[in-house]
């Protein structure tokens, strides 16, 4: 069956902060709903975290590390999901359960077989 | 019809449409379908004209795009070889003689897909062109003012998006159905009014395209008997297709509908409207669908034995009712122009101001011209007639203007 990954972005929060904890309880609540079809996924520390990594000069050249993400966006990813699901509708299906299709956008792409 | 070749071509468009729809549930594989249903209709515009139109043409173009279907999945070294052997083994098991009803299924099937949301608009009514209406890559690309290339990469890019993305061939769940069907509802129109843009270029081509659209209307209708939006789609479409041979006069120029012949009209073409509105209206009656309402305005235009018999009052009444289901401004500026010919021009022209998000749409602007004509404020209507005028390539849109409002200017 194929697998697509649910990118959740929303405004770029610490979902440690027990400000979320309510916000984490319906993450959780999403997990064990669609459980079935989640084959892994993880909430992500704020995009202060950060580290974008480029190599100049093709591999093996000079690592340039710059703190923050690639591009500074008003949603930021903040976390995400894998999904093993028949088709696309089913995966449409439980990414508009993700509390971020509410609270921001889920973005939804299908993993390459030959590659994973 | 004197013509056999053409005959010939017709029959294989018509059956080539529905064969394309089986191979595809067959193989999965929207491209892989289109490519055999291809080889099987040019190998039967070689064999049938010497051997004879086989008596099932359906189930001879069956067994030869299964056989070609097979013959290019060997070919492909990209899949995987049980996924390849699992799918060559189904279809070859796959019977030629295909049942109406599973028929009706695989076309079902694909017209959902082709209209699919994950889809662009624009995508959807490409596909629709190509994949349910059977046009060629060239035709669609005329039909929709794009060139061959961008049409035929705009094509690749959306069946790329089914196959890799896993946009199932598939008819929706019962709970997801009426937002599906609205979907594909929307995409026919569109395909259908794309027929009536421009008057200017390729008239021929896009008029082909509004009687494509009414095919499709009739084939849903036909494929889901009982839905309301979709009556209420294939009437808005008759009737507005009933006055094609009175939208312009000998020089090509729009006639606006208060001024066309009416005896031009194709009657039989707008009563079956009618019918299919009040239909489309009774199976609507507690919750309002939006193309039965367009039908229903529609209708209230087709019943009129002339402009002055008009009951403006039903169509202001059926705009309030369009207007709760449909917050495009266009729906109020329609409205306006409705009051306006209830004799309320002033009170249409405040509804008009009031409008905004209209600013670059050419009928905001003309409407208004035409509303300050006709309260005696020339100076006003030529300045909003020039902004209509800029906002307008087609020639027979600049004419009108030209007419009403610059006469002289």
């Amino acid at each position: 069956m194929p697998k697509y990954i649910a990118l959740i972005y929303t405004a770029d929060v610490d979902w440690t902060e027990p400000a979320f904890a309510e916000e984490n309880a319906k993450y959780l609540e999403f997990g064990q709903e669609s459980a079935e079809v989640i084959r892994g996924g993880a909430a992500l520390y704020p995009t202060s975290t950060a580290t974008t990594v480029r190599v100049t000069g093709g591999k093996g050249g000079e690592v340039l590390l710059s703190d923050g993400p690639y591009a500074e966006t008003k949603e930021a990813l903040t976390g995400f999901y894998l999904l093993e699901c028949e088709n696309l509708d089913e995966a449409l299906r439980h990414a508009a359960k993700i509390p971020a299709a509410w609270n921001g956008f889920v973005e939804v792409r299908p993993t390459i077989p030959a590659l994973t | 019809m004197t013509d056999p070749k053409e005959t010939l071509d017709e029959l294989l468009r018509r059956e080539g449409r529905l064969v394309l729809a089986t191979l595809t549930r067959l193989t999965g594989d929207l491209t892989l379908a289109e490519d055999a249903v291809q080889d099987a209709s040019i190998s039967a515009l070689e064999t049938w004209p010497r051997a004879g139109i086989p008596p099932n043409p359906r189930a001879w173009l069956i067994l030869a795009a299964k056989r070609r279907a097979v013959d290019l999945l060997r070919r492909e070294r990209s899949r995987w070889v049980k996924e390849k052997e699992a799918t060559m083994v189904a279809i070859q098991m796959a019977p030629d003689d295909i049942p109406p009803d599973v028929v009706r299924d695989d076309q079902l099937r694909l017209i959902f897909t082709c209209c699919h949301p994950a889809l662009a608009q624009e995508a959807q009514v490409a596909l629709s062109l190509r994949v349910l209406c059977g046009l060629t890559i060239a035709e669609v690309a005329r039909a929709l003012l794009v060139s061959e290339q961008t049409m035929a990469k705009r094509l690749t890019r959306a069946r790329s998006k089914i196959a890799d993305a896993g946009i199932p061939y598939r008819v929706p769940d019962a709970e997801e159905l009426p937002d599906r069907m609205s979907a594909v509802a929307t995409t026919v129109y569109l395909l259908f009014t794309a027929g009536y843009a421009s008057q200017s270029s390729g008239a021929h081509e896009r008029r082909a395209l509004a009687d494509e659209a009414v095919r499709l209307g009739r084939l849903l209708v036909g494929l889901m008997p009982d839905e309301a939006v979709l009556m209420g789609l294939l009437s808005t479409m008759l009737i507005h297709h009933s006055r094609r041979d009175a939208r312009l006069d000998s020089a090509g120029d729009i006639v606006l509908l208060a001024d066309q012949d009416r005896s031009r009209w194709d009657r039989a073409m707008a009563m079956e409207g009618v019918d299919l509105a009040a239909e489309a209206i009774r199976r609507s009656a507690d919750r309002p669908e939006r193309f039965a309402v367009t039908a229903a305005i529609a209708a209230c235009h087709a019943l009129a034995e002339d402009a002055s018999d008009t009951d403006w009052d039903a169509i202001v009444a059926w705009y309030d009712v369009l207007a709760q289901l449909d917050p495009n401004p266009i729906v109020r500026l329609n409205r306006a122009a409705a009051r306006a010919e209830r004799g309320e021009t002033l009170q249409a022209l405040e509804d008009v101001e009031a409008l905004r998000g209209l600013d670059d749409y050419f009928w905001f602007h003309a409407t208004r011209a035409e509303l300050l004509t006709r309260l005696g404020r020339a100076d006003e209507a030529a300045v909003a007639a020039s902004r209509a005028k800029a906002l307008t390539e087609s020639e027979a849109q600049q004419r009108l203007l030209q007419r009403r409002h610059l006469e002289g200017g």
